[in-house]
Order: structure tokens, then sequence, then C-alpha cells
């Protein structure tokens, strides 16, 4: 079985981010990228899943401008079989994401999806789930555990209050959470072998797919600063205050 | 002329630096603060090295290394750099001179310490013979087939978690237009062989949890097969692998210094006096300015002599520079950056006043700052008879 793993250029999470002065984004010059965190941890995944034998390639896809080729390379560096960079310097929303994707996998015929439940950019948590119904596969979002069967999955879910787990038919989209796995670092042997692993690169429209905005960006800015505390003198008076003041008891 | 790294460099360089990030900084203050490295975490690190493929990467292939050419391994001394040593020391790097071991050493010691199964130590200096290595008094004489050893050395860096020791041992002496100087040989200690001693050294005020320690040969009979290359030649054997190790404390040195400037820097841009940032202020600002230009320098000066050496190019006194530039350079920066945070830059809470510490001893070993510069003058004079 092939699994497909889609992983996106993002600002690195080490990042303090500006927005631009005029407010229509956030800062990209001259900021360090690096592969969304959710991503690195589909990417391990799929590659546990192939070193226990329960799969046999792992191809990484990636939809964004030329730069987007040291994503995929840093994936091959994990261990990944071979890459897709489908080139584009637009900013792509989700629902154009997932239509490429739907493209990528038909040619692909992947058994498996894994992305990671959003990007740490526009934190959208969209494009596994628009993925799944435009190519009529079941879905296991937010997954905290991954058990393939015969022609099925048990995903473990990280649902408010708790774990709820669901089977569902092979192929799947399966979104990852934080807890899944900790990624590995790239090894030195896959660093050197990432150069030569094949990457193909395409265009949304070999997919047929019209990227062009639906959304309107009006205005980005910073969270407002967090407000000074104060100090309590002892228990009683915080738990009035957390009574009366910040009313959450 | 290309100064850009290549893409296999860049993900050397992110991976060893997101593996000091996530596996050294997070027990830096309790290694600070107690002197101390638990052999666990030691063990962990280096299990956690060999299964990147990063353990032994200075080594050729043959060997079971990543055969990285120097400009690369120079890359990743500079992200370890960024460290504390008492813990990358475990994110193994053995010595390179280890490549002169013949075929019966090469089972017993090169390919156990490239694979990480056996730690390696190097030790030259003693009491009396610190940068006049000709003039050391630790001495083998011949028995038979055996040599017997008496002699001590000392700031023999980790030491205390080797399992042999590349000791260069006097076993001559021959006369030359300075004096007499002794004959090197340089030897292949285990540790546990009768008549020698690893002991504790000094505490130093630079690199706590990173020990140095004393050895002690009383008697210590080592047959000749122990012997690293030739019998009297170990001065030029060790000449020919120094200037790696100088490289390598250059690197260090750059790594380090953009660590503690990322500090400087943000403090500046968010410590606010008088109703803005101090990094308003030109006296702050051109700190900073200068800071990086120096650390930028240091960093290319260091780059090329590791590509020097891969181009098979004359590096010796580049290298010389590299590490006394380097090594100054570091010593101004870690300064400026406390001048930068004040008082606070002193507290054991921030890591600032442990990088100024540390800065110190980098002008000191693996040849001090005046025996570099000895180096490049030489370098440059003799040539013209000087």
């Amino acid at each position: 079985m092939k699994i497909l793993v889609p992983v996106k250029r993002v600002v690195d999470y080490n990042v303090k981010i500006r927005v631009k002065a005029d407010g229509s984004g956030v800062e990209l010059a001259n900021v360090k990228m690096s592969m969304n965190p959710f991503d690195e941890i589909s990417v391990e995944e799929a590659l546990r899943l192939k070193e226990a034998g329960k799969a046999a390639e792992v191809v990484v896809v990636s939809i964004g401008p030329a730069k987007a080729e040291e994503t995929l390379r840093t994936a091959l560096a994990m261990g990944a079989d071979r890459a897709v960079l489908v080139e584009t310097d637009d900013a792509v929303e989700p629902l154009a994401v997932a239509k490429i994707l739907k493209g990528v996998a038909e040619a692909e015929k992947p058994g498996l999806i894994i992305v990671g439940k959003q990007a740490i950019d526009d934190d959208s948590n969209q494009t596994g789930q628009m993925l799944s119904a435009l190519l009529g596969w079941a879905q296991g979002t937010f997954a905290s555990k991954i058990e393939l069967g015969e022609g099925k999955a048990k995903v473990t879910r990280e649902v408010d209050g708790g774990l709820q787990t669901i089977e569902v038919k092979l192929p799947a989209v399966v979104t990852t959470d934080l807890r899944l796995n900790e990624p590995r670092y790239a090894s030195l042997p896959n660093i050197m072998k990432a150069k030569k692993k094949p990457l193909d690169k395409k265009s949304p429209a070999d997919f047929g797919v019209d990227t062009a905005p639906r959304l309107k960006v009006l205005k980005t800015e910073e969270p407002s600063g967090r407000k000074a505390g104060v100090k309590v003198k002892s228990v009683a008076e915080l738990v009035e205050k957390l009574k009366t003041e910040a009313g959450v008891l | 002329m290309n100064f850009a790294l290549t893409d296999e460099q860049q993900m050397i360089v992110d991976t060893v630096r997101s593996f000091v990030e996530t596996e050294i900084y997070p027990h830096e203050n309790e290694v600070e603060r107690t002197g101390f490295v638990p052999p666990e975490l030691g063990q962990e690190i280096a299990r956690k090295c060999k299964e990147i493929g990063f353990f032994g990467c200075n080594f050729p292939e043959e060997v079971g290394g990543a055969g990285l050419d120097h400009t690369s391994f120079t890359l990743v001394e500079r992200e370890l750099g960024r460290g504390s040593m008492a813990l990358t020391v475990f994110f193994g790097r053995p010595s390179g001179i280890l490549m002169g071991c013949n075929d019966e050493q090469r089972e017993k010691y090169l390919l156990p310490a490239v694979r990480g199964d056996k730690f390696d130590a190097l030790a030259m200096t003693e009491p009396d013979a610190g940068s006049d290595v000709r003039g050391m008094k630790c001495f083998a004489k011949k028995d038979g087939d055996d040599w017997i050893v008496n002699g001590t050395k000392h700031f023999i860096s980790h030491a205390n978690i080797a399992d042999f020791v590349i000791v260069f041992i006097a076993t001559g002496e021959e006369q030359t237009p300075r004096g007499p100087k002794k004959l090197i040989t340089s030897f292949l200690v285990d540790r546990g062989t009768p008549g020698f001693e690893i002991r504790d050294g000094y505490n130093s005020v630079s690199h706590r949890g990173y020990k140095n320690c004393i050895l002690t040969f009383d008697d210590c009979r080592l047959p000749s097969s122990q012997i690293l290359g030739e019998v009297h030649r170990g001065f030029e054997l060790a000449n020919d692998w120094l200037y790696a190790t100088r490289l390598t404390v250059a690197a260090t040195s750059v790594g380090r210094a953009r660590r503690v400037f990322d500090y400087a820097l943000s403090y500046a841009a968010e410590r606010k006096q008088f109703g803005k940032p101090i990094g308003a202020n030109q006296g702050v600002s051109f700190k900073l300015a200068d800071m990086i230009t120096e650390i930028d320098a240091a960093d290319l000066l260091t780059l090329s002599g590791a590509w020097r050496l891969d181009q098979g190019l004359p590096s010796n006194r580049e290298i010389a520079s590299a590490k006394v530039y380097a090594t100054e350079m570091l010593a101004r920066v870690t300064d400026e950056a406390i001048q930068i945070y004040g008082g606070m830059g002193l507290m054991d809470d921030l890591p600032l006043a442990r990088f100024w510490r540390d800065a110190r001893v980098e002008r000191i070993w693996d040849g001090t700052s005046e025996i570099q510069r000895h180096i490049i003058s030489r370098d440059l004079l003799r040539p013209l008879g000087a």
C-alpha cells in the first residue's frame, strides 16, 4: 500500500510573527521557513507504518512556491521515498489545496492519506476534511493513534472531553494531532540520499484546478498584548477574585 | 565563488541545530548547577546521535563514518558549539588521529570508536609541558619489546568517559639547533592498564561538567603493538591532525557566539528604559552591529579554512587565523552581551554568565592565542628568511 502525505512550508514555529506595516499580511521576507509541525507528525506516522511492513511506499506532496522543494527534501531526508511538488506562487486556499490533492490522489492511488490537522500559519483545519469529501473517502480526524487492519483502519481521535475510537474503510484520509508521535530527526544517510530521490514537478493546471482565491483578507492585526496581572495576598482572596472578577468558579 | 550551503549542508545544519535545541538545551542548567552529567544521560545522547547516523561522521565511509568533508563537518561543529560541551561531547566525534591505526588496532580501537562502542581521549599536555610539547617529561623506556612508562599528564579533556586514551610520550631525545628536544611516540592506552590511572582533574571556570583529568603512569608496561603510527614520529602525527581540532574550536566559538547574539538582540529589542527599547540607543545598537560583523567574519574565516582543507590547499596559517579570531571574537561578544543585559546578565538565572565563562578557555586550549599568532607570523616571515 502507498501512503500519501501532504506537507506545507510554513513560517518556523520558533519565529516571532510580525504583521506587515500595511496590515496586508504577516512578514515573510527573511523569515525562517520549515515544515508544518503537524505534517512532520504525518510523515513520521507514514514512515512508522512503512517500517512496520504495513505500507510499501511513502509519497510526499507539497503545493507552493519553488522553495517548497526544501520542505519536500526534508521529508525525503526523514525517509520518504518520493516527492511531488505542485508549483504555484499564488496563495492557495484550503479548498484549492484539497482539489489539487484529489488530483494527486487519483494519479497516485494511495491506500491512505495522512495529513496534518491544520497548518500553523492560517490554522484553517479544513484541507483534510474537504479532501475526504471530494474523494468520497472515509475520514478520521485529529488522530492520536492509527492502527491499520485489512482494508480498514482504527483511528483514535482526540475529541473534547476524551478519546473516541472509530473504524474507517480504506482508502481513507486521516488528519494528525500533536500527540500521535514524536517526529524523528533527518538521519545523515537519508540527508545524503534525499537529493537523489525522485521529485516530480507539476502545476495546479495539470489537475485542472483554478486556484483563484474565493476569500478576501481584509486586515491582519496583531493580537492585543497581555494585560498586567495582579498579585493576591492569600488563597482566600484568590478564590474570591476567581469567583467575582474572573467568573471561572 | 559561491557562499551558499548545498541542500545537504543546510539539512545537516538544521538537523544538528534541532538536535542541540531538543536534546542538549533542556539539560544544560542542571549540568551547570551540579557540574555533573549523569552517565545515563550521556549514553542517551550518544544513542540518539548513532540513531541518526551522525556518530563518527568525521570519519570516511570505509571505516563506518559518514565521510563528511571538512566544510560539512565544520558546520556540524559550529551547530554543536551552541550547546554545552559537557553534553555535546557525547555527540561522538572521535579523534581523527585514529586513522593512523594499523590493521590490528583498527579492529580494537578505530572501528569501535567510530561505532560508538568505545570513547577516546587525547593526552599531550603536562604540568611542565603546555605549548612546549617537546619539553614533555612523561617518558617511555624500552624494555625488550615493551615500553615502561612513567610520568603525568593533566588537563586531559573528557578522559573520565574514555575507554582508551591516545597518549603522547617521550621515547628519546635529539639535538636540534634550538637545543635538545624530545622524540615523541603516540601510544594507545586502555583504561585499566596496570600502572595507568585516570583521576579527576581541577575544577575549571569554563565548561562545568566537561571534565579535565589527570593521567598518571607508574611503571606502566605497554607492548610495542600499542604504538599508534611509528616510534619517535608522534609529534609529526599529532601535527597532521591538530589543525583539525583548532578548526573545531573556531567553529564551536562561532556557533556559541550566534546563540549569545540571539539573546543580546532580542533583549535589546524588548528591554525598555526611559520609555523605549534599549536597542534604540546608539550605544547599544552599535554594539550589536559590531558583534554581528565580527561573528560573520569569524564564520567566513572558519568555513574558508575548512574549504581550503577540502581543496588540499595549505591551510595552517588560515586555520590559526580562524582559531585566534573566532575565540577572541567570542570573548568580546559574550562580554558585550552581558553589558547589554546589565546586572541580569551576571545572574545564574540566565546562561549569559556561563557563555562568558566558557569563552575564556577557548583562547587557551588547542594552542593559545599567542601560539596561533606565532604560527601565523612564522608562516609569513620564514619564507623571507626572518
